[in-house]
């Protein structure tokens, strides 16, 4: 039989709990960039616009510590960048996700697989 | 100029540009980059950047439905995004070695190619009713695709192909900050043989991570700049929102055709300022 009826059930609770981490994701990370956006506009919002040229970013805006150092000030700059990173941590919690959900069903398998992925992921976000 | 106008009209632009992906469906991603350098002459690196984190954003909105709907084969996905996730890893690794003139020139390429494939008729491929691929029966990819009279069983072909068309769909998407939906549907589509609707789907569960996977190195190097990436990232999301609304109520075949002539225009422009090097 082409279709494996077997996990056909479990696919369907992954993939309900798979699109809730995707909406709550999105929708948490627009809410901090925003309330970081909001601060930084009431409080750089008139000065003059640098030219954008690049110059990279500061080492505090590189790395989660420095972020998460920034958010500690309050610093309107570093909120907005927590935004990005839970934006981009986001997919990363679906593989998360799917990881569990894989384990769950016991396809050893496709456990390796989302294993060899998010170590991919953790390699591009930590290290390099 | 001061900071609260310019972030305004970045934010108006990129508002337009997600609307009018989200409408189209040919994404917005590929027309952020493209805009900010030409329009408000960013930087390419910080415009890479911002692209790539509005490209999480909105692909992770649209495989909400997708997913729901157990359109996208999340095997399928998970498998091909190891592909996927090296190919962005090695792009993103290459973007210090690659002048961005070339990176202008490459992107004015896949602008170009971008439009010719989505200006061409889509043509419904029927899976032939060849027996599976022993890789695909190996690693179950073999799903059924919901329609209104049940499910239709397909099978999935050329798994080493498509595997390595997905490297490459996901180098694009490290070097350029783009989703590269389009090379993702041609692996799944044309090389596999699935049917176009689960093409769709599963290439949209895969841009996230794919994404992710660049944005990761992009923001550890310092190309992602909150300044310029909050009005890009709202403004994509608020206007895919929008435009997912309106899909059904507008009349797509011109406005389709007014999008793909902006993505040649603009395809042309950073073609010519690379080749100039002025970009």
């Amino acid at each position: 039989m082409i279709v494996d009826r077997e996990t056909r059930g479990g696919a369907t609770r992954l993939n309900t709990w798979l699109s809730h981490v995707l909406r709550a994701g999105v929708a948490v990370s627009a809410v901090v960039i925003l309330t970081g956006a909001a601060i930084y506009l009431a409080r750089h919002g008139s000065a003059r616009l640098g030219d954008r040229v690049f110059h990279g970013e500061p080492a505090d805006l590189r790395s989660v510590t420095g972020i998460v150092g920034g958010v500690r000030r309050l610093e309107s700059r570093a909120i907005v960048q927590l935004g990005l990173l839970m934006l981009i941590a986001t997919p990363i919690a679906r593989v998360v996700a799917s990881a569990i959900g894989f384990l769950w069903a016991r396809d050893r398998l496709y456990v390796a697989l989302t294993g060899a992925v998010l170590m991919l992921l953790a390699y591009s976000l930590f290290r390099l | 100029m001061n900071i609260a106008f310019g972030s305004l009209a970045l934010g108006l632009g990129s508002l337009a540009a997600g609307f009018l992906g989200a409408l189209t469906g040919l994404g917005g991603g590929v027309v952020i980059v493209p805009l900010l350098v030409l329009v408000f002459h960013v930087d390419m690196r910080y415009a890479i950047g911002a692209s790539l984190v509005s490209v999480i954003a909105t692909s992770s909105g649209a495989a909400v439905a997708y997913v729901q709907e157990g359109l996208s084969n999340i095997r399928l996905g998970m498998f091909l995004e190891i592909a996927t996730t090296l190919g962005a890893i090695s792009g993103a690794a290459l973007v210090t070695h690659v002048p961005t003139r070339t990176l202008a020139v490459l992107f004015g390429l896949v602008l170009l190619y971008s439009a010719y494939l989505s200006s061409e008729r889509v043509v419904q491929s029927r899976p032939e009713p060849t027996g599976p691929s022993p890789a695909a029966s190996w690693l179950r990819l073999n799903a059924a695709q919901p329609t209104p009279a049940g499910p239709v069983p397909y099978v999935v072909q050329n798994v080493t192909g498509g595997f390595s068309l997905m490297y490459v769909a996901g180098v694009l998407s490290g070097l350029l900050g783009i989703g590269s939906g389009a090379v993702k549907v041609l692996a799944m589509d044309h090389v596999m043989r699935l049917p176009f609707k689960v093409s769709t789907a599963t290439s949209n569960f895969m841009i996230g991570v794919t994404a992710a996977a660049s944005a990761g190195i992009y923001l550890r190097r310092g190309y992602l700049d909150p300044g310029i990436a909050w009005p890009v990232v709202l403004g994509v999301l608020a206007g895919a929102l929008i435009g997912a609304r309106t899909l059904v109520r507008a009349p797509i075949g011109r406005l389709r055709t007014v999008f793909v002539a902006v993505i040649v225009l603009l395809g042309i422009e950073m073609l010519y300022n690379g080749l100039m090097g002025r970009a």
